[in-house]
């Protein structure tokens, strides 16, 4: 049972050996010739504008919540998709049951402006 | 024959809801005093005609039950009510001095702010009194033992403006808070140790038939009874419990009356009691009850010495009279003590109605003049005879009664009690002694009270000396039917040894409570004996002692007075005589009063207010200390809070899984 | 595969949680309404929850005496549940009456906090009803998510943010706890099933000494006396007491913790019957410091709100002696319990919401002063509650805490009952140190005239009416709740 997982256990050393390696070898070998402009966070190649510790808006909050919530239940759609036939008639009525409380939630945040950026 | 029981407490309890709820629009003062008034005396004829009934009725034990209160396993607790000759005249008792009262409040209180509070507080303590006695278990008795506790600390902070009034309130609460935990936790012990017996039960009856599983004279009784009496001394002011009762003079004098003389403060006693087969049981307890009851007798009546407020004579006189009874109970004299409970309530309430026709006719006066002098001092009375006859009448009886003069009605309670303390089988000639001591004083100070008050020459105010009116009648009335009561009440229990001469008068409230007491004074050789010429010899000392007392105070407070005046114009050797070889008068201040005053006075600080307000001021610094400490935990963090739970989590598992 | 759908079919059994389905059925009808309701309107909104309720209640009412299991074993409803279940729901009615002034005053006019109380008592319901692990931690935490939100509803009021952040990070904190030690349990019994666990541990009493599973059962418990603020679990609940809009503070002392309750006596009498010896000893120790550290910390406030919330804590660990004994009188006596608390609590905090001006600044002692005398009913009221929160006769707490120590003398615990009687001996001062002011004190200032809302009013009268009866006739409550035991 445990060897099946033999693969996973290479892959994760591989990853592991390859983050580290990269950052190891780059700091070791790399020049440093740091200098202001060098320095200063990086921001899409333009001239830095003002610092980065600035306070997000909340509603950047909001979606990424509300993307997480509507996402990991549209997930779950999978599985059941998968064995869609062989649950028949039950398994659908149970679906359309739970996206009924999705739909609900969802035009809640809808009329609640949730969505909407301004 | 007996299931309207259950309207004795109900129409004082319709009285207070409809004061309390509709006081406000009546306004109508007439009306509030005829519903508060009528409330209690229909109770009172009901009492009257259950009374009669049980006086007839050759089986003396009624249980009504009104409803299931709840059932706990094999423990069943109801509504009960219990009609037996100890309750008959508790009710009696309660229903008749409530009703004269609350009609002598119609005119005493007529004018106060808050009128229909006042009625409406007094008829809900009526009820909550009439549940404690009548209660056919601990637990409706200690409804009713909450609840007249509650009334009484509303009433004592009536005037709350006043911040005496309202710490006097305040302190009745927490001093009483003592006692009512004793009361508890006695009552659950008795619960359990009974169970443990397989007898789960509460109900007196119950309790009577089955105290006798628990081992006789040993620990667990001695812990139930010392608990219980525990609860009794804060309701009856024993000490170290008391220091409440004489501040509770700051309410209106008709609650002095009703509840701090004549009944609540009675509640221990009753309890006592209505349990006595369980005390019985530990005469360690006993022991400890006649030695307080003595000794409060004793302490109380050398404070009354030096007291010079009218009212707070008379509570010391109340706190030294409850020693007497509780005395009684220590010794087994059940029914002296009972009697004498009876007896008190009569004359108390009648001295303390009449303290109250005079603070009111002296406010009156005041009023009248404009002066703010304080009307309960008594310094500025004096010659009140001729101005308030009735009223001096009626307490000059009262105050024959407390001191015990022969054929008035404290003679035979307080003599029984005497004499049992001495003859009991579970009494001793100390705490006789300590209750003749008590004697003498008692009948000093109060006749000193009434030689300041109604003899003498006036000393009042000169503005107001001649505004002093008697009462109205609606004060008089219940003061000539309770002076009545003091005077002859005592004949319903006349001694056997007195009885016989007259005719074989019986002696009625003996044969009447012997149903509750004799069995347990039989069960555990509870008896006096002695001959009956040593009991008359004890009577006569004990009328000496009255006689004694009462003529030092005439002596130092009627007599001297006018004496030297009189002496001096006419002999002015015989003057010098003696002002310098007899010097009585001055060695009675410097060897006898003034000693004993400056004891008074210095117990009274020591005791009073070092000690005893020390001890519970002392235990409310500690338990809030602790609480200031704890609160310190609660620092407001969250990490702090996490922390703490982590600790707890770990210091769980550490005990369970790793040990 | 075809079997496991129909396996699954037949155990559907909608009468096992008809009650809550109701409930949330409502919920989301709120919440449509909520969104497209004008802003600021919010009376409908507490109407239909009170419906929703009434519905609910109505449901639950109907399945009593007629046990309905379903979803494969993961949820019933018997008496016992019903019992809980009628709890909650009074708890969240009571909390609603009195809410609609409140939120006004406040300015905080929103139906979604109408919402949330139903929804949080749907969690609450299913902790009751769950007969596995899973439901009752799927409860927990619909519950615990909707709290704490209503914790810190006001947005604008620092305090109430802080409570409302306190509580979740401390909540999500105990969760672990509670998982973890969920998931040992299952480690060693290999079934999250109450009645399998109990089977388990009943078939093989090597299991119950076992270390894994005895922490387990530890770290389960941990989860739920946190909720219940057992101590040293407890310190989250004062400041969020303190912190929550009252009538908040007011349910999560009585509706939650009868929930975690519940979950608790479910758990720990069906599946860990065995290890009775553990947690029983646990528990006395945890009762006693409990009482303690609540009513020692209750003898100081001078804020009613926060005396109230302290003292909270301190009837938890009266309710726990119950637990302790763990006999019949004990245990129906923690029902019994957890219903007159309820009414008497609320009742409380529904005068202090009457009586609390805007921004709560008239929660302290001297805010009473000679209130007694200026509402003199109302000050009965309270006075009625606070009797009853002392357990003094007749009253429902008195019955309760009569019950409770009855169970443990029953059961042999003497001293616990006696360090119970001498706590509430403690308590009596602090509760009588309202009632001093109320009847001995001047007021000092004006006394603003307090106006009567409609809905708090019913909210006390109902709640001393029930407190009254209970007290004076407990014995239908008690014989109700003696049905209810399993």
């Amino acid at each position: 049972m445990l060897e099946s997982y033999l693969p996973i256990l290479v892959l994760i050393t591989i990853a592991v050996l390859f983050a580290v390696g990269s950052v190891t070898f780059s700091f070791i070998f790399g020049p440093k010739k740091p200098s202001a402009v060098k320095l200063a966070p990086y921001e899409c190649g333009m001239p830095l504008i003002g610092t980065a510790r600035e306070r997000f808006s909340v509603k950047f909050y909001i979606v990424a919540m509300l993307f997480i919530l509507f996402d990991i239940e549209a997930v779950f759609l999978y599985p059941w998709a998968v064995v869609f036939k062989r649950l028949g008639m039950f398994g659908f009525i149970e679906m359309g049951v739970f996206i009924i409380i999705l739909l609900v939630g969802y035009v809640y945040v809808w009329k609640k402006g949730a969505l909407e950026w301004e | 024959m007996y299931d309207k029981l259950w309207l004795i407490p109900l129409f004082p309890f319709v009285g207070f809801l409809i004061n309390g709820l509709l006081g406000k629009k009546i306004k109508n003062e007439k009306v509030i005093g005829a519903i508060g008034t009528l409330a209690i005396f229909s109770s009172f004829v009901v009492s009257c005609k259950y009374f009669l009934q049980l006086l007839e009725d050759s089986n003396k034990v009624h249980e009504v039950v009104v409803t299931s209160w709840m059932s706990v396993g094999q423990l069943q607790v109801d509504w009960g009510l219990l009609l037996d000759p100890l309750s008959a005249l508790m009710i009696m008792n309660v229903t008749g001095l409530a009703t004269l009262i609350t009609f002598y409040s119609i005119g005493y209180m007529h004018g106060e702010e808050g009128y229909f509070r006042f009625f409406s507080y007094l008829n809900l303590f009526s009820f909550a009194m009439l549940m404690l006695v009548l209660g056919s278990n601990a637990l409706v008795m200690f409804v009713g033992w909450e609840g007249v506790g509650l009334c009484s600390y509303l009433l004592i902070g009536y005037y709350y403006e006043k911040k005496s009034a309202s710490d006097a309130g305040k302190k009745a609460f927490v001093v009483n808070r003592v006692g009512d935990f004793g009361f508890l936790l006695g009552l659950f012990l008795l619960f359990w140790s009974l169970g443990q017996k397989g007898v789960w039960t509460i109900r007196f009856t119950e309790i009577a038939a089955n105290a006798h599983l628990l081992e006789n004279g040993g620990l667990i009784v001695t812990i139930i009874t010392l608990c219980f009496f525990l609860g009794a001394t804060g309701k009856s002011a024993q000490i170290p419990l008391y220091t409440w009762l004489p501040d509770a003079m700051e309410g209106p004098t008709p609650v002095s009356a009703l509840i701090h003389a004549a009944t609540m403060v009675t509640a221990g006693v009753y309890m006592i009691a209505r349990m006595n087969g369980l005390f019985a049981m530990a005469p360690d307890t006993m022991m400890v009850i006649a030695i307080v009851g003595g000794a409060t007798a004793l302490f109380a009546a050398t404070i009354g010495l030096a007291q010079n407020d009218i009212k707070r004579v008379l509570a010391y006189s109340t706190v030294s009279q409850l020693g007497y009874m509780f005395l009684a109970m220590g010794v087994g004299a059940f029914t002296a003590g009972i009697f004498h409970l009876l007896t008190h309530a009569f004359f108390k309430a009648c001295l303390f109605l009449g303290s109250g026709s005079v603070i009111h006719g002296m406010h009156h006066a005041y009023h009248h003049a404009h002066l703010d002098d304080d009307p309960q001092d008594m310094r500025n009375m004096g010659g009140l005879r001729k101005k308030m006859p009735i009223t001096f009448y009626t307490f000059l009886f009262s105050t024959l009664a407390i001191s015990g003069i022969p054929f008035f009605s404290a003679f035979f309670s307080k003599d029984e009690i005497l004499w049992w303390s001495l003859s009991s089988t579970r009494g001793h000639w100390a705490l006789w002694l300590m209750g003749a001591l008590a004697a003498l004083m008692t009948a000093f100070y109060m006749f000193r009270l009434v030689f300041m008050t109604f003899f003498g020459e006036q000393k009042t105010d000169a503005r107001a000396k001649d505004h002093i009116p008697e009462s109205p009648l609606v004060i008089t009335l219940p003061l000539m039917i309770l002076a009545a009561l003091a005077t002859f009440g005592g004949l319903m229990g006349v001694p056997h040894v007195l009885g016989q001469y007259i005719g074989h008068f019986p002696n009625a409230i003996e044969n009447f409570l012997a149903p509750i007491f004799e069995h347990t004074q039989h069960l555990h050789h509870i008896e006096a004996h002695g001959a009956a010429a040593t009991e008359f010899t004890f009577m006569g000392i004990s009328v000496g002692i009255a006689v004694v007392g009462i003529g030092l105070a005439w002596l130092m407070y009627c007599k001297k007075p006018q004496l030297p005046g009189l002496i001096v114009a006419k002999f002015p050797a015989l003057h010098r005589a003696i002002y310098n070889k007899w010097y009585i008068d001055e060695f009675y201040d410097a060897m006898v009063v003034n000693p004993t005053k400056k004891l008074g006075t210095t117990l009274w600080l020591i005791f009073d207010v070092r000690l005893v307000d020390g001890l519970v001021n002392g235990v409310a610094w500690v338990v809030k200390g602790s609480g200031r400490a704890l609160r310190y935990t609660q620092t407001g963090y969250t990490h702090n809070y996490a922390m703490s739970m982590v600790a707890g989590v770990v210091a769980i598992i550490a005990i369970y899984v790793f040990n | 595969m075809e079997n496991l759908v129909q396996t699954a079919m037949q155990n559907v059994n909608f009468a096992a949680i008809m009650p809550s389905l109701v409930l949330a059925c409502f919920g989301m009808v709120l919440l449509l309404i909520n969104a497209f309701s004008r802003r600021g309107a919010t009376a409908h909104v507490a109407l239909i929850s009170l419906v929703a309720l009434l519905t609910s209640g109505y449901t639950a009412v109907m399945g009593w005496n007629n046990p309905q299991a379903g979803f494969a074993g993961h949820a019933v409803l018997d008496n016992y549940a019903i019992f809980f279940t009628i709890i909650f729901l009074i708890a969240a009615g009571l909390t609603i009456l009195m809410s609609d002034s409140y939120l006004k005053r406040e300015g905080y006019p929103v139906g979604e906090y109408y919402t949330l109380i139903v929804f949080s008592t749907v969690g609450a319901m299913l902790m009751a009803s769950g007969t596995d692990l899973m439901t009752i931690f799927l409860g927990l935490e619909v519950l615990s998510v909707s709290l704490y939100v209503l914790a810190g509803f006001f947005r604008g009021q620092l305090r109430s943010n802080e409570a409302g952040l306190k509580y979740f990070l401390l909540g999500a904190f105990s969760t672990g706890f509670l998982l973890y030690g969920m998931a040992l349990i299952y480690g060693v019994s290999g079934t999250t099933n109450l009645v399998d666990i109990g089977a388990f541990f009943a078939a093989s009493p090597a299991a119950a000494t076992n270390p894994v599973a005895i922490a387990g059962m530890l770290l389960m418990s941990t989860g739920f006396l946190f909720k219940i603020a057992i101590a040293p679990f407890h310190m989250w609940a004062p400041d969020v007491y303190e912190g929550s809009p009252t009538p908040i503070t007011a349910f999560m002392s009585a509706g939650p913790k009868a929930a975690a309750f519940a979950a608790l006596l479910r758990i720990f009498l069906v599946s860990l019957g065995s290890m009775e010896g553990t947690w029983s000893s646990m528990l006395w120790v945890l009762a006693v410091l409990t009482m303690i550290t609540g009513n020692f910390l209750a003898l100081n406030q001078d804020n009613l709100k926060r005396m109230l919330a302290y003292s909270s804590i301190a009837h938890a660990g009266y309710a726990l002696v119950g637990l302790v004994a763990a006999n019949e009188i004990g245990i129906s006596g923690v029902l019994f319990y957890m219903l007159a608390y309820t009414f008497m609590n609320i009742g409380a905090f529904a005068v202090l919401v009457l009586v609390g001006k805007q921004g709560e600044e008239n929660l302290t002692l001297q805010g009473f002063a000679g209130f007694g005398y200026k509402r003199p009913l109302l000050a009965v009221l309270m006075t009625i509650c606070l009797f009853s929160l002392m357990g003094i006769p007749p009253s429902a707490g008195f019955s309760g805490k009569f019950f409770i120590f009855a169970g443990a003398l029953d059961a042999g615990y003497v001293w616990l009952a006696i360090l119970g009687v001498l706590n509430s001996a403690v308590s009596l001062y602090y509760y009588l140190r309202v009632m001093v002011f109320m009847y001995f004190k001047d007021p000092e200032e004006d006394f603003e005239w307090i106006q009567l809302k409609p809905g708090a009013t019913i909210c006390i009268v109902l709640s001393v009416i029930a407190v009254l009866y209970m007290g004076i006739v407990p014995s239908g409550v008690m014989s109700l709740a003696r049905q209810a035991l399993f």
